[in-house]
């Protein structure tokens, strides 16, 4: 025990001693959560939209001014020919093209009917699906007796007007991207900022020559260990509250469930990160090496965490590799605690999975730490 | 009067896969000698020290350090030992009170032990002025001593330096073998490698290594008259001249 204190002592005076480097440890995580939170929105807006009108009446721009009036669209000068507006496409300032033909007015006057066509910039499915919905609506609520004959895909669905949808959002009742964003943005601060601190810890001892100054001592393999790995899961905590405070103040984050389940499970899932870490540590031979790894991990988790996109849409083996993704288990339960309230109980299984996670971790990083070879 | 042995090496070997770092070497140490380990480089003698002081372990033959098996109680041995290594390894980011600290601390010294070895060290070394200056910042012929009382912070019985006085100044290199001289003098073992033959000459016994075997082993005047040659130096060159 006492020689583990001698460790954490001088870890932290080696911690504090680099100022440029606590500067990092604490700024970067909260301008990262700052600029983060406002920036992962999912909304689409600023929708670059341009109109062929080969009709140039009086009702083709009043359609125009439609979309003009609408927050989602930049509308873009008009085009005289579709040659030049698909061009436009190509060089990517605009994403759709309208099309309004010769005869809108007229048809529209005439046989109480007209149709026009609509394409849209198709390379990000998701975006397109959703600004598809958009010019439906806008062109829904100027005529409903236009068609919309949509390049992307074309439905020919009838709305029956008399039934009416009043939609009714739980747990995140405004519709607020960053309450749903923020919590899961600082669980990757939190996991990024340790598993890159402890992967490159005993590294940077390895390419020193101070490992093996230390493995020609009579101390444990734990003692070492622990007195290592202590200081970042302390750091990880104070990161998490700097965190858990700005989520407070700044973005207003509700915070339902109890936040000593919060701190509980964030120190069990600490220790699976550095255990990690350590492990990364042990296999590599420089910095270097070990930052591309824990990087390599950290965009792999990132990603498949359910974050930014959610795990229900992944393909089937997709979503059998995202079990074993730490993140995904600690983005699930600070949204469940945070928003939901969720208790105890209803945590427990990722509890579990973690811990069990965590016990693994550390086995095969204590066992594959050697005083010698 | 039999010596007592302090280090008994029997067919110590080591293998890299295909490549033998260390021939199957034997040879004793004794309680209170300056035992100078030479050999060129790449010979093996950083290897065969290595599994002498618990980091290596040896793919076969025997090795005892201060009565334990380098292998099987490495801990142990590990207690009995001191080392400096070729590669300055103390924290640069640390004072040196701090470095001291922290080393008698994971040697298992109280605070207070620790309090009284920093005020001795500091005072030996003359280190007042730059106690709480990093040790980054020190001339590498001060790190080298400092290495060298830390080795030492609780007091074991053998002390094994690798290249202890690698590109160090004569007058520093001459201060540091006093210091060597004072400890063996104590009574502790001095199991030192190094590359220059005029120290070679102030070891009690050498042994020289060529392309891991121990191809001599005497005391330094012994050897100059069994290769009939005035120095050290002669008889190494004799040494590596005969294997090539």
């Amino acid at each position: 025990m006492k020689t583990i204190l001698f460790i954490i002592q001088k870890e932290f005076k080696q911690i504090f001693r680099d100022k440029s480097m606590l500067q990092l440890i604490f700024i970067l995580p909260i301008l990262q959560l700052l600029i983060l939170s406002n920036a992962a929105t999912f909304d689409v807006k600023n929708i670059a939209i341009t109109f062929v009108d080969n009709d140039q009446s009086r009702e083709s721009r009043d359609l125009i001014n439609a979309f003009k009036a609408s927050t989602y669209f930049k509308v873009t000068a008009p085009h005289f020919s579709e040659k030049e507006a698909v061009e436009e496409m190509q060089k990517g300032k605009t994403d759709i093209i309208v099309n309004i033909p010769v005869h809108f007015n007229r048809d529209l006057q005439k046989d109480q009917k007209a149709s026009i066509s609509v394409s849209i910039n198709a390379i990000d499915a998701a975006t397109a699906g959703v600004e598809n919905v958009y010019v439906t609506q806008i062109l829904n609520s100027y005529n409903q007796n236009i068609q919309m004959q949509s390049k992307y895909f074309s439905e020919n669905k009838e709305v029956p007007q008399n039934i009416m949808v009043i939609p009714s959002f739980w747990y995140n009742n405004t519709l607020n991207y960053k309450t749903f964003m923020v919590p899961g943005i600082l669980v990757l601060l939190v996991t990024m900022l340790t598993l890159f601190l402890s992967s490159m810890n005993i590294v940077r001892e390895k390419e020193l020559g101070t490992l093996e100054q230390i493995n020609v001592t009579p101390i444990k393999k734990y003692q070492f260990i622990i007195g290592k790995l202590f200081p970042f899961w302390v750091l990880g905590l104070v990161i998490l509250t700097v965190g858990l405070v700005i989520s407070k103040v700044v973005f207003n984050v509700p915070m339902l469930g109890n936040i000593f389940l919060v701190y509980g499970f964030t120190s069990v899932y600490l220790l699976l990160i550095l255990g990690f870490g350590l492990y990364i540590s042990n296999h590599t031979e420089t910095q270097q090496q070990a930052m591309f790894i824990a990087w390599f991990f950290m965009v792999i988790f990132i990603l498949m965490s359910g974050l930014f996109t959610p795990i229900e849409s992944m393909p089937k083996w997709a979503q059998s590799l995202t079990l074993l993704n730490p993140i995904r288990y600690f983005v699930e339960f600070i949204r469940m605690v945070l928003l939901k309230g969720s208790g105890f109980y209803e945590v427990l299984p990722n509890l579990l999975i973690v811990t069990g996670f965590a016990v693994f971790v550390n086995g095969m990083a204590v066992w594959s730490y050697k005083k010698s070879n | 009067m039999e010596r007592e042995k302090i280090i008994s090496v029997k067919n110590l070997t080591k293998e890299f896969g295909h490549f033998t770092a260390v021939k199957g070497i034997s040879f004793d140490v004794y309680k209170g000698e300056i035992f100078g380990f030479l050999g060129a480089n790449g010979a093996g003698k950083t290897t065969a020290m290595k599994m002498l002081i618990g980091i290596s372990n040896p793919t076969s033959g025997e090795a005892n350090v201060a009565g334990f098996d380098v292998h099987s109680q490495a801990d142990m041995v590990k207690k009995s030992i001191g080392y400096m290594s070729q590669k300055f390894s103390m924290y640069d980011d640390l004072t040196i009170k701090e470095n001291i600290t922290f080393f008698g601390g994971i040697y298992g010294l109280s605070r207070i032990e620790i309090k009284q070895k920093i005020a001795q060290l500091i005072e030996e070394l003359e280190l007042q002025e730059v106690a709480n200056n990093l040790v980054g910042s020190l001339p590498l012929g001060w790190k080298q001593k400092l290495s060298f009382s830390v080795a030492l912070l609780h007091e074991p019985k053998i002390v094994f330096l690798d290249e202890p006085t690698g590109g160090v100044d004569p007058i520093t290199r001459r201060q540091f073998w006093e210091m060597i001289y004072t400890q063996a003098y104590k009574g502790t073992t001095i199991f030192v490698t190094t590359h220059y033959m005029d120290e070679a000459e102030y070891c009690d016994r050498v042994s020289i290594m060529v392309d891991g075997s121990i191809e001599a082993l005497d005391t330094p005047k012994n050897l100059k008259e069994q290769f009939k040659v005035d120095s050290m130096n002669d008889v190494f060159l004799k040494l590596a001249r005969n294997i090539e």
